[in-house]
C-alpha cells in the first residue's frame, strides 16, 4: 500500500511571510480535521454515541474490543460522510477499512479501523468567505479512541501518577478530513476551520462542536524561502483546541522554523504539541520514533462500494452549502465577492431573509445593511420580508432616514404594525426642504472657522468636517434630519 | 449405560418422544467425563450442576408440552475460544485465565435455541494456534484412542470429547485445519463449513479472514443436523453470509450417483504423506465410484503454495486480534510502573511461545518494508488458489484427498521444530485460502490401527455434496 | 526478495509486539522465524505482478447496520472483571507519551 502523494501548492493572494536571518519565509500549511459525526451509535456498534454521560456507560462488547467481537458499519456514517463529499464537490469512492495497529491504553483493541488508501471521500474543495480556495486530498472514515483523565501530578499526562480510561467516546465514527497544503496564512487557517465548520454543520454531518472536542484540528506547518517551489520538511501540530490557538499556533511555527533555517539548521520532521500558555509548540516525537503502523486491510470488514442511485438521492436531499449561498446573496445584491457583509449574513443563517427582502422589490444595499447590522440582535430577530420592503421604500423614498428607518425596524420586531404606523406613532415624518435649507444655513453661521476651512480645506479635511456638520444639523433636528440630503446641501452651499 | 456413545439425532428423538429426560442423558454424559476425562483432559471447564440445571429446563419444556428443538437435550461440548456468558473462556491462555465474557457467541445462542445442553468448555492448542493441542496452557488433551498420542489440534478437546463419548456433538473452530486434523486423528466426524455460513460472533478471533466454526459429530447425519443450527446469516457478522441455508440433513442420504468426483492428485505427492493415508484416499474414491459416482484424478496446482501463504496471513492477522491481550480492560495483567512495561509484562508472561513466536512472525510479515513481499504476496496466492480450485470445481463437484499427512503422532514428536507441526495442515489450508468448504471423515486405518481422514472438498455452500459424499464414505469404511 | 531475518529484526519486532525477550529466546526465535520465512520463499519468488490479492475469501460488500442504539453493558459488570478501575473508570499506571 503506499501513501497517498503530495500534492503541489497553489497561488493565494496573501502569503504569510517571516523574516530570519535575512531571508524571507513563507508558511505552507495544510490541516487534519477530526470532525464527530452526527449519529445515534457508533462507527461499527450500536453503543449510543452521546457527549457527556457517566463514564463506560455508552459501552457494549464491541466498544470494549471484547474477544469475540466484529465491527459491522454504521449506515448512517456511510452516508454523512457522502453528504459531505459532495457538499465539497468531491468523488465519492469505493471503500476499504484497514487497521491501523499501535498500542495505546485508550484504544480497545489497540488498533484503530480506518480507511487508508482508499478512502471513501477523494478530491474536493472549500471556498473560503475571503475568497481563497483551499483543496481537500481525502475524507476518510475512522472510529474514535477513549480519553484519559491523568490523577496526580499536575493533572497533564507527563507527571501523572496513574490514568483513568473511559470509554464512552471510543468508537464514535469520526470522519478525517485532510487539506491540501494550500493554506497560505494563520487566517486562512481559522477561515477554513470556520468554514469546514459551517459547511459539517449546514449538511448535517456534525454538530461541530470544538469545545466538546467533535471538531479537533492538527496542522502540518512548513516554511520555505519566497520564490522557491520545493516542500519543507512539515511538523504536524496537535492539540489546537480553539481557532485562536490554531492562529497563533501556526505563526509560532513558521518563525521557529525559519529561525532554524536561517540559524544553519535543518527541520526535524517532528509531531509537535501546542502549548496556549506558554504559546510555544514543543516536540512530541520525531518521524523515526513514530510507530510502524502495520497498516493491512480490516479483514472483519466487506470493502462498501456506495449504489450511485443512493449518492444521487444523498445529493439532491443537501441543502445549499455557504459558498453556494454567499454567491446566490451577492447576485440578488450585485455585490462582488468577496464581501463581508454578505459572508456575515451567511454565516448567521440570515440569508433567506435577505433574499426574500430583495425578491419583494427592496433596495438591495439597504436589505444587507438592515439584516447584517439591524437584526443581529438575539437569536436572529427577523420580520417578514414584505414589511422589511415596505419600509425599505419609505427609506429610500426619502420618507424615513436611515436612522429613523433603524428606529422603525426595531419596534417591528414582534409587531404586526406596519412600518408607516411605527414611524407615525414615533412622529417621524421627513423634513421639508426649506426648513432643512434654514437648519443647515443655522449651523453654517454658527461655525465660521470650520466651515472656512470646510470650504478651502482638501478632501481629507472636507471629509473630516463634513462629519462635523451632519452632525451640527442632526443634532439640531433630533435625528430627523436625512444625512445625504445634509451632505448634498453642504455641497452645493460650498460652491464645489 | 450406552447413550454417551448413542448419535445426536438419536438423543433428541428420544428427549423429544419421551422416551428418556435430558436429564438421564447428561448424567450418562456426566458420569463419562468423571469416569475419564481425569485422563484424556479434554475439558477445561464442567460445571455438573448447571450441566443439570439446563437439562432439567429442556425436560420442564417437554413436560409442557413444548417442542425444545432439534436438539432437543444434546449435550454439546464448545472449544474454549468461543464465548460463553459468565462461563470461563479462556482460549487455553494464561492472558484469559479467569475471564467470564458478558456475553455468548452467536453458536451458542442457536445450540442453546435448539435444546442443546453444554457440557462444558473443551481444551485447545493456545488461541487456536497448533495442531496437537500440547500448546494448551493449562496442560495437552489426550487422543481417547491412544492416550500416548495426541488428538491432534487445536480443536483437539473438542474431537476428543466426541470420540470419548462426553458429547455426541462439539464445536471447533478451523482456521488452517484445525477441525478436520483432530477430527482424523479422533477418528470423528469434522466439517469446516463456507466461510461466512456460519457467524464468527463470539469466536475469539485467530486469523478473522480464515476462522470458522464447525462441528465435531460421532455421523454425518449429525454433523448436518448441527450446520443446520447453527449456519446461516448474522447480522452481528458483517462478513456472514446472506445466502439461505439448504436442509443439511435432508441432504445427507441422496448418494453419490452421478456425482463428479476428482481426486486431488497435488495432495497425495505431497511430502510427508503417509502412504497408508494415500491408500486410503485411493479406496475411497474406489468406494465413491462403485457408489456411482464418477471418479477422475484432478490437478489444482496452486495448492502447493497454501502453507507458505497461509503462514504468512494467519500470524499476520493474529498479530493484530490478539494485540487487545494488553492488561487494561480485562484479562491477566502484570504490574509495572508505566502502562507500556505493564503491557510488555503482561504480554510476556501471558502468551505461551508458540503464540509470540506467530504474534512476531506476523508482526514481521506486516511490518514497513516487508508487506508487499510477504503478506501483499500471499494475498495474491490466495486468489490463485482460489482460481485453481474455481477450475477443477468446472470438471468436478467435489474434490478427494487425505486431511492429515499422518495419524495420531505421539506427545513430543512434533514439537521442537515448529515447521515440522506446521506441515500437518498441509492439506486443511486451501480450503481455508479459499473459504471454501471441507468435511473429514473417518475411513479405515494406519498401519498403527489409528484413524485415518478423507477430506472432501467442494465450492462455497457446497456443503450438501460434501455431506452426501462424506455419507457414503461413512457406510463404506472398511 | 526478502533478505533473512536477523536478531536485530526479531528484537524490533518484539517491541512493535510489546514482549520481551531473553537472550535466548532472541536466538530461538530468530532461528525458527528464519526458517519459516526461508519456507516462504516459494511465495515470495512467485511473479504474481498481475494477479489481483484476495483479502477476503467472501466477495460480498456494502454490509451496513442501521444506526440504531442496541443494548449497552453493566457498568459494574465490565469494571469488575478489569485488573484495575477507579471511579467508574479502567486505571492504568503512568502512561508515557500521548497518543500517536
Ligand atoms: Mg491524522
Ligand atoms: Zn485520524
Amino acid at each position: 500500500m503506499t501513501a497517498p502523494t503530495a500534492p503541489t501548492t497553489i497561488d493565494s493572494d496573501e502569503v504569510f511571510t517571516v523574516e530570519a536571518g535575512g531571508t524571507t519565509f513563507e508558511l505552507v500549511c495544510g490541516l487534519e480535521v477530526h470532525a464527530e459525526l452526527a449519529t445515534a451509535t457508533k462507527m461499527f456498534s450500536g453503543a449510543p454515541n452521546r457527549f457527556g454521560d457517566e463514564p463506560n456507560t455508552n459501552v457494549d462488547p464491541v466498544t470494549l474490543g471484547l474477544p469475540g467481537t466484529l465491527p459491522v458499519v454504521n449506515e448512517r456514517a456511510i452516508e454523512l460522510a457522502i453528504r459531505f463529499g459532495l457538499a465539497v464537490g468531491a468523488e465519492i469512492r469505493p471503500s476499504v477499512f484497514a487497521r491501523k495497529n499501535y498500542f495505546y491504553p485508550d484504544m480497545p483493541k489497540d488498533f484503530q479501523i480506518s480507511q487508508y488508501d482508499q478512502p471513501i471521500v477523494v478530491d474536493g474543495s472549500i471556498e473560503l468567505p475571503g475568497g481563497h480556495v483551499v483543496g481537500l486530498e481525502r475524507a476518510h472514515l475512522e472510529e474514535d479512541t477513549g480519553k484519559s483523565t491523568h490523577v496526580g501530578g499536575d493533572g497533564r499526562i507527563t507527571g501523572a501518577e496513574y490514568s483513568l480510561v473511559d470509554y464512552n467516546r471510543a468508537g464514535v465514527p469520526l470522519l478525517e478530513i485532510v487539506s491540501r497544503p494550500h493554506v497560505r496564512t494563520p487566517e486562512q487557517a481559522r477561515q477554513y476551520v470556520a468554514e469546514l465548520r459551517a459547511v459539517l454543520v449546514a449538511a448535517g454531518v456534525s454538530d461541530g462542536k470544538m469545545e466538546e472536542g467533535s471538531l479537533r484540528v492538527d496542522a502540518n506547518v512548513s516554511v520555505r524561502p519566497v520564490g522557491t517551489d520545493a516542500l519543507g520538511t512539515r511538523c504536524e501540530i496537535k492539540n489546537l483546541n480553539s481557532l485562536r490557538s490554531l492562529g497563533r499556533a501556526i505563526e509560532y511555527e513558521a518563525r521557529r522554523q525559519a529561525d532554524l533555517i536561517a540559524a544553519g539548521e535543518r527541520v526535524e520532521q517532528q509531531t509537535r504539541h501546542w502549548d496556549e500558555d506558554s504559546g510555544r509548540t514543543s516536540k512530541m516525537r520525531s518521524k523515526e520514533e513514530a510507530d510502524d503502523y502495520r497498516y493491512f486491510p480490516e479483514p472483519d470488514l466487506l470493502p462498501v462500494t456506495p449504489d450511485p442511485a443512493w449518492i444521487d438521492a444523498i445529493g439532491a436531499a443537501l441543502p445549499p452549502m455557504p459558498a453556494a449561498r454567499r454567491r446566490a446573496v451577492a447576485d440578488a445584491a450585485g455585490v462582488v465577492l468577496p464581501d463581508e457583509t454578505v459572508a456575515l449574513i451567511v454565516e448567521r443563517g440570515q440569508d433567506s431573509q435577505a433574499l426574500d427582502a430583495i425578491t419583494a422589490g427592496a433596495d438591495a444595499a439597504r436589505v444587507l445593511v438592515h439584516v447584517s447590522q439591524n437584526l443581529a440582535g438575539e437569536g436572529g430577530a427577523s420580520v417578514a420580508p414584505d414589511r422589511l420592503a415596505a419600509l425599505i421604500a419609505l427609506e429610500t423614498s426619502g420618507a424615513l432616514t436611515a436612522t429613523q428607518a433603524k428606529a422603525v425596524l426595531a419596534e417591528m420586531v414582534g409587531s404586526d404594525a406596519t412600518p408607516e404606523e411605527i414611524a407615525a406613532a414615533k412622529g417621524f415624518e421627513a423634513m421639508d426642504t426649506g426648513a432643512l435649507e434654514a437648519m443647515v444655513d443655522e449651523v453654517i453661521a454658527a461655525h465660521p472657522d470650520e466651515w472656512e476651512t470646510f470650504r478651502t480645506g482638501d478632501d481629507k479635511a472636507r471629509g473630516k468636517l463634513t462629519g462635523f456638520f451632519v452632525g451640527q444639523v442632526m443634532r439640531a433636528s433630533r435625528g430627523q434630519a436625512d444625512g445625504k440630503a445634509v451632505t448634498d446641501l453642504l455641497r452645493r452651499r460650498s460652491g464645489a | 449405560m450406552g447413550e454417551s456413545f448413542i448419535s445426536a439425532r438419536e438423543v433428541a428423538a428420544g428427549v423429544r418422544a419421551g422416551e428418556w429426560t435430558a436429564r438421564h442423558v447428561a448424567d450418562e454424559h456426566l458420569a463419562a467425563v468423571a469416569e475419564r476425562d481425569g485422563e484424556i483432559h479434554a475439558f477445561l471447564h464442567v460445571d455438573p450442576d448447571a450441566v443439570r440445571a439446563a437439562a432439567d429446563r429442556i425436560d420442564a419444556a417437554v413436560a409442557a408440552g413444548d417442542d425444545p428443538g432439534p436438539l432437543a437435550g444434546v449435550p454439546v461440548a464448545l472449544k474454549d475460544n468461543l464465548c460463553t456468558r459468565g462461563v470461563p473462556t479462556t482460549c487455553a491462555s494464561r492472558i484469559l485465565e479467569g475471564w467470564r465474557p458478558p456475553y455468548d457467541a452467536t453458536v451458542v445462542e442457536r445450540l442453546v435455541a435448539a435444546g442443546a445442553v453444554v457440557v462444558g468448555k473443551t481444551n485447545l492448542d493456545e488461541f487456536a494456534m497448533g495442531s496437537s493441542t500440547e500448546n494448551s496452557a493449562f496442560g495437552p488433551t489426550r487422543n481417547p484412542l491412544d492416550p500416548s498420542r495426541v488428538p491432534g489440534g487445536s480443536s483437539g478437546g473438542s474431537a476428543a470429547a466426541v470420540a470419548a463419548g462426553f458429547a455426541p456433538l462439539a464445536l471447533g473452530s478451523d482456521t488452517g485445519g484445525s477441525i478436520r486434523q483432530p477430527a482424523a486423528l479422533c477418528g470423528v466426524v469434522g466439517l469446516k463449513p463456507t466461510y461466512g455460513r456460519v457467524s464468527r460472533h463470539g469466536l475469539v478471533a485467530f486469523a478473522s479472514s480464515l476462522d470458522q466454526i464447525g462441528p465435531f459429530t460421532r455421523s454425518v447425519a449429525d454433523a448436518a443436523l448441527a450446520l443446520d443450527v447453527i449456519g446461516g446469516h448474522d447480522p452481528l457478522d458483517a462478513t456472514s453470509s446472506p445466502s439461505p441455508q439448504p436442509d443439511h440433513l435432508a441432504a445427507v442420504d441422496s448418494g453419490v450417483d452421478g456425482l463428479r468426483v476428482g481426486v486431488l492428485s497435488e495432495m497425495l505427492d505431497m511430502d510427508g504423506v503417509a502412504p497408508e493415508v494415500v491408500a486410503r484416499v485411493r479406496e475411497a474414491a474406489e468406494a465413491l465410484a462403485a457408489a456411482g459416482a464418477e471418479v477422475v484424478e484432478v490437478s489444482v496446482p496452486a495448492v502447493i503454495y497454501g502453507l507458505s501463504a497461509y503462514y504468512l496471513i494467519a500470524p499476520a492477522e493474529a498479530s493484530s486480534n490478539l494485540a487487545r491481550f494488553d492488561g487494561v480492560r480485562y484479562g491477566l495483567r502484570v504490574d509495572a510502573p508505566t502502562t507500556n512495561e505493564m503491557m510488555v509484562a503482561t504480554r510476556t508472561r501471558g502468551f505461551g511461545p508458540e503464540v509470540k513466536r506467530r504474534i512476531m512472525l506476523g508482526t514481521y510479515a506486516l511490518s514497513a518494508g516487508y508487506y508487499d513481499a510477504f503478506y501483499g504476496q500471499a494475498q495474491r496466492v490466495r486468489t490463485l488458489i482460489a482460481r485453481d480450485f474455481a477450475a477443477a470445481y468446472e470438471r468436478v463437484d467435489v474434490l478427494l484427498s487425505p486431511t492429515s499427512p499422518t495419524t495420531a503422532f505421539a506427545f513430543g514428536d512434533k514439537t521442537a521444530d515448529p515447521l515440522t507441526m506446521y506441515l500437518n495442515d498441509v492439506c486443511t489450508i486451501p480450503s481455508n485460502l479459499s473459504g471454501d468448504p471441507a468435511i473429514s471423515v473417518p475411513f479405515g486405518t494406519g498401519g498403527d490401527d489409528l484413524p485415518v481422514g478423507v477430506q472432501v472438498m467442494g465450492p462455497a455452500l457446497a456443503e450438501t455434496d460434501l455431506l452426501r459424499t462424506a455419507a457414503v464414505l461413512e457406510g463404506a469404511a472398511p | 526478495m526478502a533478505e533473512r531475518i536477523t536478531r536485530d529484526d526479531v528484537a524490533k519486532v518484539a517491541q512493535l509486539a510489546r514482549l520481551a525477550l531473553t537472550d535466548d529466546e532472541l536466538d530461538t526465535f530468530t532461528g525458527q522465524l528464519a526458517a519459516v520465512l526461508e519456507h516462504a520463499e516459494d511465495v515470495a519468488a512467485l511473479d504474481l505482478a498481475d494477479v489481483a490479492p484476495t483479502a477476503h475469501p467472501l466477495q460480498l460488500g456494502n454490509v451496513l447496520r442501521p444506526d440504531v442504539v442496541g443494548p449497552t453493558l453493566d457498568r459494574d459488570e465490565v469494571l469488575a472483571a478489569a485488573p484495575s478501575a477507579e471511579d467508574g473508570r479502567f486505571r492504568v499506571p503512568t502512561i508515557l507519551g500521548e497518543a500517536p
